[in-house]
């Protein structure tokens, strides 16, 4: 039940964003595509209810978001610098790194965050593993690689996801 | 804020998108293996279509849910398709680039030559 | 003023394209083009909108925004035709 309602806050506001209005006719009828789409198309969205919603876990949301976007655009002047580099300063490799993180959700947003952040992206989740593509490899091991690339996003996360 | 001073600010932040487009154009030019390349091609593009369309919205303040629906939505499905298609270039063994100097995930594969075989003995052996 | 802006935009997004377009035509590998692709499919994006806003026409919104969702489609369907075929 608690999938459904979350799903039907996301269709409404999709759909009302997408109208880019609030006329009495656009909101009716959303409403009752909104209500409707769940219940027929919504057996495995557990995804949604691993959600926890308390002040803590919405302090942390923000905090999550805002270190995100910082990373983002270093990410992006770090590789304009490589790119405009005449010698092309790359060090690349694949390196292996560990989770603690137990829910779907929660791994999806670390792999992406680990994509859009400086140097890395994600290839492979084997369980708890990821395999990271790192464009300037500081060190092969798991332990020391793990606490450079995970620990940035995975402290916030966990207070979101658990 | 009148709305000559918007549209400036508006179209500063629409060049320097389209100058992270750029980059990343290059970036794809210039680097050396497919992996690289997804690097490159994957980060530049994403910040600077999310710039693009951000510069663009000041142009037309009204239209606020298109534009953030625009950014959302390139914020969330560049990094899955890239995910997906590096995991894919991996599985059909697309060669690294000579310098690459460590490679984790050949030690998990090379046990068994395919991906799916490997995924059941993992779940096998935790079961 | 603004317009001046939004054209000198479109111009270096152009640019962009022509070469991303390079490397889908270079491209040693079917990956290297696919990736070309995606890339070029997401500076579209930013181009529809520019070239909405220049010819006054809010509606074009709404092609960048399917224009992308087939594009990341095209990708992810490509993707998994390489990793295990139809």
């Amino acid at each position: 039940m608690k999938n459904h309602f979350i799903m039907f806050l996301t269709l409404l506001g999709v759909w009302i964003m997408l109208n880019n209005s609030l006329e009495t006719s656009i909101v009716v009828s959303g409403v009752v595509l909104a209500l409707l789409i769940p219940f027929l198309f919504c057996n495995h969205c557990e995804v949604f209810s691993q959600l926890k919603l308390n002040p803590k876990s919405l302090l942390y949301t923000f905090l999550f978001i805002t270190t995100f976007l910082w990373e983002l655009i270093k990410a992006n002047l770090d590789v304009a610098r490589r790119v405009l580099t005449p010698s092309l300063p790359i060090n690349p490799g694949i390196v292996e790194v560990k989770t603690q993180l137990k829910s779907k959700i929660g791994r999806i947003i670390l792999a992406d965050s680990i994509t859009l952040t400086p140097g890395t992206f994600t290839v492979e989740i084997i369980e708890d593993s990821l395999f990271i593509h790192w464009i300037d490899v500081k060190s092969s091991d798991l332990e020391e690689s793990t606490k450079i690339i995970v620990k940035t996003f995975e402290k916030y996360l966990e207070e979101m996801y658990g | 804020m009148n709305k000559e001073t918007l549209e400036l600010i508006g179209g500063i932040i629409a060049i320097i998108g389209s100058l992270f487009l750029l980059l990343g154009s290059i970036g794809l030019l210039r680097m050396p293996d497919s992996y690289n390349r997804i690097q490159a091609g994957t980060k530049a593009s994403t910040l600077g279509t999310m710039l693009s369309v951000l510069g663009a919205w000041f142009f037309a303040p009204a239209m606020v849910g298109k534009f953030v629906i625009l950014i959302l939505f390139v914020l969330i499905t560049n990094p899955v398709s890239s995910h997906a298609i590096a995991r894919a270039a991996y599985h059909i063994k697309v060669p690294l680039s000579p310098r690459t100097i460590v490679d984790k995930l050949k030690d998990k594969y090379s046990a068994d030559s395919d991906r799916m075989a490997y995924k059941k003995k993992v779940k096998s052996e935790t079961e | 003023m603004g317009n001046l802006l939004i054209e000198i935009a479109s111009g270096i997004t152009l640019l962009a394209l022509l070469l991303g377009l390079i490397r889908f035509i270079k491209g040693p590998h079917k990956v290297d083009r696919v990736i070309a692709f995606d890339t070029m499919t997401v500076s579209s994006i930013a181009l529809i909108v520019f070239i909405s806003l220049l010819s006054g026409n809010l509606l074009y919104l709404d092609v960048a925004l399917v224009y992308g969702i087939l594009g990341f489609l095209g990708v992810v369907i490509l993707a998994r035709y390489f990793e295990k075929g139809l």
